[in-house]
C-alpha cells in the first residue's frame, strides 16, 4: 500500500499529460486510480477507428471527436470527483508558454513526434518542471526521467532523423521496396496529382538524355479530350517501359547490378480494361472522395493479398481513371495521405510494377501502406505497461526522490533474465545546446547557401526552433513573430533568398550566428566555417552541424535494441 | 467490403459504422444471439433481414460476407479496427486470436487490466467469474465499474465488469459464469484455450490447473497476484511448440511446462542463486494463508511475527538462508493486505496480456514459468522454476 507520504504528494500533485493516444488513455486511467486529482491533458487530435484497438477510452461512436475531450469524460466515468482540464490543442500553441508549464509539478509525455517532444523537453527545462517522457513501437518502449541539471535532457542525445534515400537510389537505382514506394508517392503521384509548380526529379534523372525536356512535360500532361485509360497508358509506358530503357542504355549504372526490365501496359494487358470492368461501377454511389476505391471497381477485397502484376496493372489504370472522373478537381493539389484509400491503391501499384521491374518481390496493399504511411506498430499492452511505469516513476519525482528514478526499457526479448530493464538516468550531456547550451559549429557553402536553407535545414529542422531569431552581433537577419513591421518583413524575405555571404551582414568562415527561440527560451550559438564540396549522398543537406558529441554514459541504452538500423520507418511514437 | 449494420446483439443497439468504403445501401440485419460462444467465435447464428432496400444482388452479397465471417478471412471492419496490431503480430496471428476463448476469474485489478487489453486485441470470447459483491476497495482499482451505488448494488462482480468489457470491443462477445470456480466439472474448461486465476488459495490454484491438464486439448494456465507493489504471474502452457525467430531463420522450439504443483515443490536449494527473494516472499505468504485457511490477500501487519515463524521453518526444512527473504519485504507485503497498486496492475496485466496473445497467436517467445515485478527496484524478472535443475 502507498505510504501516507506517497499519497499525499499524489493528492497535491498537478500534472500535465501532453498526448491522449496510445500511451495517453493507459496514463490517465492508470493516474486517476492512482488517486491523481488534477491533471491536465493536451492533445491536438481526434479519434479515428485504427485508434480503438488500444486507445480504450474512445469507442466508435466517438470517431472525429477530440482525444482529450473524450478521455476527460471517460475517467470521470469511474472518477466522477477528480479534476481534469483537457484542450484540443496543439502543445505547441503559445498558451502553453512557460508560465503556463510553471503551474505543473512534473509533466507526462504520450507524444508520437520529434517536433512535440522537443518542445516540450524544452519549456520543461525553461520552467524548470520535472519530464517523464514515454514512447513504444511494438513490444518495445521505454520511460526515460528528465529533471533539469540531474539527468540528461531528452535532446542530450542525438536522435536518428528519419531516413532519407540519395536521390538516385530513387530514380535509377532502387533494391528495396521502399524505394519503390518513395518513387510511386513522392515522384509519381506527386507529378501527375500534386501541385505542378513542385520540383520533381522524375524525369530530370530518369529521363536522362533520351528525350528532352520539353517532351517529357509533355507525357505527364492529359492531352485535350484524351480517353483517361489512353492516358495512363501512355504514362504507363513512359515510366515502366521508354524510361527503363533509357536507363539500360547507361551501360556503366549496370555493371555491378541487376538489369531491370522495361515493362509495357500492353503486354501485360492486351484488352481494354473496360472489358474486365464491365460489371456495374460500384463506386457511382459513393459520397465521400476518400472512399472511391479502385479496389472495389474491380472486385478486389483482400488488402493482405499480394496483387499480380496483371492486377497491379489494372489498379493503377484503374485508380488513374477514377481520380480523373471522381476527383478531378483535386488534382493539382492532391497530396499523399494514408487514409486516402485511391491514392493507397495508386501508389502500391505503381510501387509494385517498378518492383517487378527490378526484380523486387513486390507487396501487398495493407503493407504498402505501412511503409507509405509510415504507420507506427502498436498493441495495447505495451502502452498499459510503459503508462504504469510512468506513473511509478512521477511518484518518486513528487516525493522529491530523483535520485531513486529510473529509465526503464520494455523489452521483447528478455536481457538477463529482465522483461522490464531499469537503468540509472545519465548524467545531463555538457555539450547539449539545448540544456547545456553549448555552442555548435556548423560547414556550410556560404557562397551557395541561402538563408532559406539555413533556415529551414538547420534552425528548423535540426535546431526545433518555432520562432526563430538569428543575430550576428546586433544586427538582426532574419526573425519570425507577429507584430513586426511590413517593412522589415520585406527585408527578412530578401535576406531569405540571399546567400550566406552576401547577407547585408555577410556570414562567412569564422562568422559566429546567435539563434534564439524565445517562446521555448532557448538560445544558442552557431560558428560558421566555410566548406567547398559536400557529398550529395551523405550530406544531402549540403551542410554539415555538429557541437554536441553523444554523451559516454549512453553505452547501456545502446546495448538495448530499441532503434534498430535495419527498419527504415521505425519511430518512436505512440500512435 | 464493408456494410453499415444496425445490429441487435444480446438485446444492446449496436451502431457499427465503417470509417470507409460502404459501398452497400443501408441494411438493418437482426442477428440473433442463440449459438454459445464455445462454438462460434461470432455469437450469432440466424440472419433476419429487417429492412433492405437496393437491388437484389447485393443483398446476396451481403449474406456471402456473413458466412465470411465465421470462416477464415478476416473482415474489412476487423483490418481496419486491428491494422495497427496486424502490423506487429500479422494476420494469422489476428485470425487465430478471433477465435479464441479465455476464461478469467478474480475481478481485481490486474485482471482487469488483462480483461482490457484481449478484449481490445480482439479474442473471440471472453468469461468471467467472481462472484464477490462489490466493496469500496474493489472499486479503487477497478475503472471498469461506476461509483454509482445504484448502478452496483446487487450485483456480482464479474456481472458489473462484464457490461463494461462488452463496450471496449463490439467484437468480443463477454459473458459471466456463474457459480464457484471449484465446482466447474473437468470438462467445464474444454471450452477454453486459456485460464487465467487470480484471488485464490494455493489449492484452488493447484486444483484448477490440474483439471486444465487433463483435458486432451491444451488449455493455457496462468495465475496472477498482486501484493503492495509486487505482482507475481505464473505461466504453465504444459507442451508448447512454437516457432522461434532467429535472424533470418525461424527454428521449431519446444518447451517443456512443470504444473504449478510441480514448480513450486521445486527444492529451494537446487534453483539458481540468483532467484528473485519476491518468490521465495509469495510462498512464505501463500504458505501461511494456505495453513490459516484464509482467502489471497487476507493478512495484515498483525501476522508479522506469525509468518516470520513461517519463514524460518521453511528455510530451514530447505537449507535456504534467511537473508533471502528478508523482514522488511514480508512487511511490505503483509502491508498491503488486499489493497492494490494500480501502476502494477497495470505491468502484470499488460505482460499477462502478452503472453496469452505469444501462447494463443503462436507468435513470440513465451516467458517460462515465473514473471516477478517490484516497483522498488522496477525490475521486471523472468524465471524458470522447475525440479529438474
Amino acid at each position: 500500500m502507498a505510504s501516507e507520504q506517497q499519497a499525499q504528494a499524489i493528492k497535491n500533485a498537478k500534472v500535465l499529460m501532453v498526448g491522449a493516444g496510445g500511451i495517453g488513455c493507459e496514463l490517465l486511467k492508470t493516474l486517476a486510480l492512482s488517486g491523481f486529482q488534477d491533471i491536465h491533458i493536451i492533445d491536438m487530435d481526434t479519434i479515428e477507428v485504427s485508434n480503438l484497438n488500444r486507445q480504450f477510452l474512445f469507442r466508435q461512436s466517438h470517431v472525429g471527436q477530440s482525444k482529450a475531450k473524450v478521455a476527460r469524460e471517460a475517467v470521470l466515468g469511474f472518477r466522477p470527483h477528480i479534476n481534469i482540464a483537457a484542450s484540443h490543442a496543439n502543445v505547441k500553441d503559445p498558451e502553453f508558454n512557460v508560465e503556463f508549464f510553471k503551474q505543473f509539478n512534473v509533466v507526462l509525455n504520450g507524444l508520437d513526434n520529434l517536433d512535440a517532444r522537443r518542445y516540450v523537453n524544452r519549456l520543461s527545462l525553461a520552467a524548470e518542471v520535472p519530464l517523464v517522457e514515454s514512447g513504444t513501437t511494438g513490444f518495445l518502449g521505454q520511460v526515460t526521467v528528465h529533471v533539469k541539471s540531474k539527468t540528461e535532457c531528452y535532446e542530450c542525445q542525438t536522435k536518428p532523423n528519419p531516413k532519407t534515400y540519395p536521390v538516385c537510389t530513387i530514380t535509377s537505382t532502387p533494391s528495396k521496396f521502399v524505394h519503390c514506394i518513395v518513387w510511386a508517392k513522392d515522384l509519381l503521384f506527386a507529378k501527375l496529382f500534386g501541385d505542378k509548380n513542385l520540383e520533381n526529379d522524375l524525369y530530370v534523372h530518369s529521363n536522362d538524355t533520351s528525350s528532352s525536356s520539353e517532351n517529357a512535360e509533355d507525357v505527364f500532361e492529359r492531352r485535350e479530350g484524351e480517353d483517361p485509360e489512353k492516358y495512363g497508358r501512355r504514362i504507363y509506358d513512359h515510366v515502366f517501359g521508354h524510361n527503363i530503357e533509357a536507363a539500360l542504355a547507361m551501360e556503366e549504372t549496370w555493371k555491378n547490378r541487376n538489369r531491370p526490365k522495361p515493362i509495357y501496359s500492353r503486354d501485360v494487358l492486351p484488352d481494354k480494361l473496360v472489358q474486365q470492368n464491365e460489371n456495374l461501377d460500384k463506386n457511382f454511389t459513393v459520397d465521400n472522395p476518400l472512399s472511391v476505391s479502385a479496389m472495389t471497381s474491380l472486385g478486389l477485397r483482400n488488402p493482405q493479398d499480394v496483387w499480380s502484376l496483371v492486377e497491379n496493372t489494372r489498379i493503377l489504370l484503374e485508380s488513374l481513371k477514377l481520380f480523373l472522373r471522381k476527383r478531378e478537381k483535386e488534382i493539382g493539389s492532391l497530396v499523399f495521405e494514408k487514409d486516402d484509400q485511391l491514392a493507397v491503391e495508386f501508389v502500391t501499384a505503381a510501387a509494385n510494377i517498378r518492383a517487378a521491374s527490378f526484380g523486387i518481390s513486390m507487396h501487398s496493399l495493407f503493407e504498402a501502406k505501412g511503409i507509405s504511411g509510415n504507420i507506427v506498430h502498436a498493441v495495447a499492452t505495451t502502452n498499459a505497461i510503459i503508462a504504469g511505469l510512468i506513473v511509478i516513476e512521477a511518484t518518486k519525482i513528487l516525493q522529491n526522490d530523483v535520485k531513486n528514478c529510473r529509465v526503464t526499457y520494455c523489452l521483447e526479448h528478455p536481457s538477463k533474465k529482465m522483461l522490464l530493464m531499469p537503468v540509472e538516468p545519465f548524467e545531463p550531456n555538457k555539450s547539449c545546446f539545448v540544456c547545456s547550451e553549448a555552442p555548435l559549429s556548423l560547414e556550410v557553402n556560404t557562397y551557395h547557401t541561402t538563408l532559406r536553407n539555413f533556415v529551414e535545414k538547420i534552425v528548423k529542422a535540426k535546431l526545433g526552433m518555432n520562432l526563430p531569431l538569428i543575430m550576428l552581433g546586433s544586427s538582426l537577419l532574419y526573425e519570425v513573430g507577429d507584430g513586426l513591421e511590413e517593412d522589415t518583413v520585406a527585408n527578412y524575405e530578401a535576406n531569405l533568398e540571399k546567400v550566406l555571404a552576401e547577407l547585408p551582414s555577410p556570414v562567412v568562415s569564422g562568422t559566429k550566428l546567435t539563434i534564439e527561440d524565445f517562446q521555448q527560451e532557448l538560445s544558442c550559438d552557431i560558428s560558421i566555417k566555410h566548406r567547398e564540396e559536400f557529398d550529395e549522398e551523405k550530406e544531402p543537406d549540403g551542410m554539415l552541424l555538429s557541437g554536441w558529441t553523444k554523451s559516454s554514459t549512453s553505452v547501456v541504452s545502446q546495448s538495448v535494441p530499441l532503434e534498430r538500423e535495419d527498419n527504415e520507418h521505425v519511430q518512436w511514437s505512440n500512435q | 467490403m464493408l456494410i453499415y449494420l444496425m445490429m441487435d446483439i444480446d438485446g444492446e443497439n449496436m451502431d457499427r459504422r465503417p470509417s470507409r468504403t460502404t459501398n452497400f445501401p443501408e441494411v438493418t440485419i437482426d442477428f440473433r444471439a442463440d449459438l454459445p460462444a464455445s462454438k462460434s467465435p461470432f455469437p450469432f447464428s440466424l440472419v433476419r433481414i429487417k429492412r433492405f432496400e437496393g437491388p437484389v444482388h447485393r443483398l446476396i452479397a451481403c449474406l456471402r460476407l456473413q458466412l465470411k465471417m465465421d470462416g477464415e478471412e478476416l473482415t474489412e471492419q476487423e483490418t481496419a479496427l486491428y491494422d495497427r496490431q496486424i502490423r506487429v503480430w500479422g494476420v494469422d496471428a489476428q485470425r487465430r486470436l478471433s477465435k479464441s476463448h479465455i476464461l478469467v476469474s478474480g475481478m481485481k485489478g490486474s485482471v482487469v487490466e488483462f480483461c482490457k487489453n484481449i478484449v481490445l486485441a480482439g479474442i473471440g470470447s471472453l468469461t468471467l467469474t467472481d462472484n464477490r459483491m462489490v466493496t469500496e476497495e474493489a472499486l479503487l482499482s477497478n475503472f471498469l465499474i461506476p461509483p454509482d451505488e445504484n448502478m452496483y448494488s446487487g450485483r456480482s462482480l464479474a456481472e458489473l465488469c462484464c457490461d463494461s468489457l462488452k463496450n471496449f470491443n463490439p467484437m468480443v462477445h463477454v459473458s459471466v459464469e456463474k457459480g464457484d470456480l471449484l465446482s466447474f466439472d473437468e470438462d467445464f474448461y474444454d471450452k477454453f484455450d486459456a485460464v487465467v486465476v487470480s484471488c485464490c488459495s494455493f489449492t484452488a490454484k493447484r486444483t484448477i490447473n490440474e483439471k486444465c491438464r487433463r483435458r486432451p486439448k491444451r488449455i493455457a494456465f496462468y495465475t496472477v497476484d498482486c501484493r503492495d507493489a509486487c505482482g507475481e504471474i505464473f505461466v504453465d502452457l504444459q507442451k508448447y511448440n512454437y516457432m522461434q525467430k532467429k535472424l533470418d531463420d525461424t527454428i521449431e522450439c519446444q518447451l517443456q511446462y512443470p504444473s504449478f504443483e510441480e514448480a513450486v515443490a521445486a527444492p529451494w536449494t537446487s534453483l539458481p542463486k540468483k532467484v528473485t527473494k519476491l518468490y521465495y516472499a509469495m510462498r512464505v505468504i501463500e504458505g501461511f494463508e494456505e495453513s490459516e485457511g484464509r482467502n489471497s490477500g487476507e493478512v495484515s501487519i498483525s501476522d508479522l511475527p506469525c509468518v516470520l515463524k513461517m519463514r524460518n521453518e521453511l528455510c530451514k526444512k530447505q537449507s535456504l538462508n534467511e537473508s533471502h527473504i528478508p523482514d522488511s519485504l514480508l512487511e511490505r507485503l503483509l502491508l498491503a493486505g488486499t489493497s492494490e497498486h494500480p501502476p502494477v496492475c497495470a505491468i502484470i496485466g499488460g505482460i499477462l496480456g502478452q503472453e496469452a496473445i505469444k501462447a494463443i497467436s503462436g507468435k513470440g517467445d513465451p516467458l517460462k514459468n515465473f514473471f516477478f515485478f517490484d516497483a522498488e527496484d522496477g525490475k521486471g524478472i523472468i524465471e524458470d522454476i522447475n525440479s529438474s535443475h
